[in-house]
């Protein structure tokens, strides 16, 4: 009987676990059905659809939006090209610092350190790249050459310098990701492996790195995935000659109002993050035995 | 014989900053022994270890590998092998990749057939054959500890290091390893260098005990040495159970010094360095050393508190008037009904010669000290 009692009160208590969670959760979701769910769906729907004669979305089924994604051929093939090199970029440039940072700076400076990698976040990125476009134009970087008799040097609007827009405007999100699976590291198994005879660097080869991919990989389909959509730092400091899928989004729903086509790119754009995501999953969950660390 | 040491340190301290972790250490252990370095925490232990290993440099003084003085030679450049705390085993490789670890490293390169005929036979000499492809999550304890030998004796050491290694594992399995371990040793040959905080491992696995304490050697030697002629007050109350009784010094009959306890009570005692007359000492009285018998029968009178009966022997708390709780160990012979009962008054013997006398060294608290056994038990 009062196993019976004891059964009772048990679903009782789950009864409002479950009430109090889902009351938690509702907020979150709410948002996530009105703001990601439906819209995916409504671009999923106008991706199959026509234009209408004066722009816009039209009601259909047809594949033909998607027949014509070659007509978009070279702002795919320039974002393919830039997502990945962006963000291997940022990558060379992030890791160094996010090891100095959980491995060698000092305790106390850590978070004064860390703080300061994620300050500029505090800007928005476009006037942060605004003032880059400041620095490498003429009246810039290439003006104090000049000074010292280096004369027309050009780094605005050059590939270089969309690169180093890239790698300014996404550096902490690749830091942190990388600096958290430095810092959970265990210390001694580099102990442990420098004691086996490894040197410091094939200790760093086949422990720190290895063991650090997870957060590298979060990283970097973090960078490469945001870097997809990317079309406001190739604009500014590329001087907007190359387009990117950004731009063409941009274009086919503002201006030339072509929405299924637009809708059809978007699509395709989120089908290769997914595969993205799933491809730096599996690289870190084979050489690592371990998940991405988890930032977002 | 003058057999070149397999580990020596001369004169080695090691400062971090102000703070002191060992200073003075001069040590010699012989090829082929199982050493263990014994001390509470914060004593020094792990820091020597760690300069063995190259993972601290000594402050001062030198330390030599079967000769070689160690100075600027990095881990991995060391002939020595550790088993860590915890085996800091590598979780992204399995079982195999982990014994092989220091054999990839060789160079000249090992061939891959050697380096796996000899990581297999590593395995087997554990008891791990057919585990190679596990992963070390999969593993239980016992198992991991195991593995972590493996990797360090696979690349045949000069000496291996053992940090703390059976921390980790439950009582029971304590104890099958403390065998194992010592047949290890044995089989193979090479020194092991053992650190534990845990006296009785250090007394049943080595061949010499070296007991530290606030960054010192405070006493070297074999394992009966150490419990039967404790250096001074610290080892007598750290390594094994004692009673410590306080007293002063209260006149000399030959090589005994005769202490006159709390109560008045007059024992005999041995020592360890000259007392002073009415100098301020402990007798330590191992609790098997004292025997226990009808009242009258013996200098030191007292009551049965607690028995705690353990089969082959019985250990008594009795409370003795003006001294404290004394902690008895005495043989349960079966048949002899020589088993005393709480609340019964007992007469507490030794054999002369067996009480010890240390002078009371300053700011060790000895006086809160004594019968802490005791208080654990009753």
């Amino acid at each position: 009987m009062s196993a019976g009692t004891g059964t009772v009160s048990m679903h009782g208590n789950r009864f409002r676990h479950n009430f109090l969670t889902a009351l938690l959760l509702a907020p979150a979701t709410v948002w996530l059905v009105v703001f990601l769910v439906l819209p995916f769906i409504a671009i999923a729907v106008f991706s199959v659809g026509e234009r209408a004669p004066e722009g816009g979305y039209q009601a259909a089924f047809t594949l033909a939006q998607y027949a014509n994604l070659p007509a978009r051929a070279t702002a795919f093939w320039n974002t393919m090209v830039l997502a990945p090199v962006g963000a291997l970029a940022c990558l060379l440039v992030a890791y160094p610092v996010a090891y100095y940072l959980a491995l060698q700076a000092p305790q106390r400076w850590r978070l004064i350190l860390l703080a300061l990698v994620v300050i500029p976040f505090w800007t928005s990125l476009l006037m942060r790249t605004y003032a880059w476009m400041y620095i490498l134009g003429g009246r810039g970087i290439p003006a104090l050459l000049a000074f010292v008799g280096i004369e027309d040097v050009r780094l605005i609007n050059t590939p270089g310098a969309v690169l180093l827009g890239i790698v300014y405007g996404y550096l902490p999100l690749m830091i942190l990701p990388i600096y958290v699976s430095l810092e959970r590291l265990d210390r001694r198994l580099l102990e442990a492996s420098a004691d086996l005879g490894a040197t410091p660097l094939s200790t760093f080869l086949g422990v720190t790195l290895k063991l650090s991919l997870p957060g590298v990989m979060t990283g970097f389909s973090l960078v490469m995935i945001l870097l997809l959509g990317e079309y406001l730092i190739p604009t500014l400091l590329g001087g907007g000659k190359v387009f990117f899928i950004g731009n063409a989004l941009v274009d086919l729903f503002l201006q030339s109002r072509n929405w299924p086509f637009g809708s059809a790119i978007a699509i395709t754009l989120v089908l290769v993050s997914v595969v993205v995501l799933i491809v730096a999953n599996r690289i870190s969950n084979r050489v690592a035995g371990a998940r991405r660390v988890d930032l977002i | 014989m003058t057999a070149v040491p397999d580990i020596e340190f001369r004169g080695v301290a090691k400062r971090y900053g102000a703070v002191t972790a060992v200073s003075g250490i001069d040590l010699a252990v012989p090829p082929s022994a199982f050493v263990a370095l014994l001390g509470p925490s914060g004593c020094g232990k792990t820091t020597c270890l760690r300069m063995i290993g190259g993972f601290e440099q000594p402050s001062e003084g030198q330390v030599f590998i079967r000769g070689q003085d160690m100075a600027g030679t990095p881990p991995y450049r060391r002939p020595v092998n550790m088993v860590f705390q915890q085996y800091a085993l590598f979780p992204h490789l399995d079982v195999e990749a982990n014994v092989s670890y220091g054999l990839r490293q060789a160079r000249p390169r090992l061939s891959s057939r050697e380096i796996g005929q000899r990581a297999g036979e590593a395995l087997e000499m554990v008891r791990l054959a057919g585990y190679g492809g596990r992963k070390i999550h999969e593993l239980s304890g016992g198992q991991q500890q195991r593995v972590a030998l493996a990797r360090a004796l696979v690349n045949k050491p000069a000496v291996l290091l053992l940090d703390e290694p059976l921390a980790a594992l439950d009582k029971k399995l304590r104890t099958d390893m403390q065998i194992e371990l010592q047949n290890l040793q044995r089989e193979i040959g090479i020194t092991f260098v053992l650190v534990t905080h845990d006296q009785e491992e250090a007394l049943s696995m080595s061949d010499f005990v070296c007991v530290m304490n606030g960054g010192r050697i405070v006493q070297l030697g074999q394992p009966n040495e150490i419990y039967d002629e404790p250096a001074d007050l610290f080892v007598a109350d750290f390594v094994g159970k004692t009673n410590l009784l306080a007293g002063k010094v209260a006149g000399h009959t030959g090589e005994l010094v005769d202490v006159a306890l709390a109560d008045g009570t007059i024992i005999a005692a041995r020592k360890r360095t000259a007392l002073q007359q009415g100098e301020t000492v402990s007798v330590s009285l191992r609790p098997e050393s004292l025997s226990l018998g009808a009242p009258a029968s013996g200098p030191l009178k007292g009551v049965v508190r607690n028995r705690i009966f353990l089969g082959s022997t019985a250990e008594y708390a009795i409370e003795v008037q003006g001294i404290g709780t004394l902690l008895a160990k005495a043989d349960h012979l079966i048949g002899q009904g020589n088993l005393f009962k709480p609340g019964e008054p007992v007469a507490i013997g030794f054999a002369t010669g067996t009480p010890l006398a240390f002078p009371e060294t300053k700011n060790n608290g000895t006086n809160q000290r004594v019968n802490k056994h005791v208080e654990i038990i009753s």
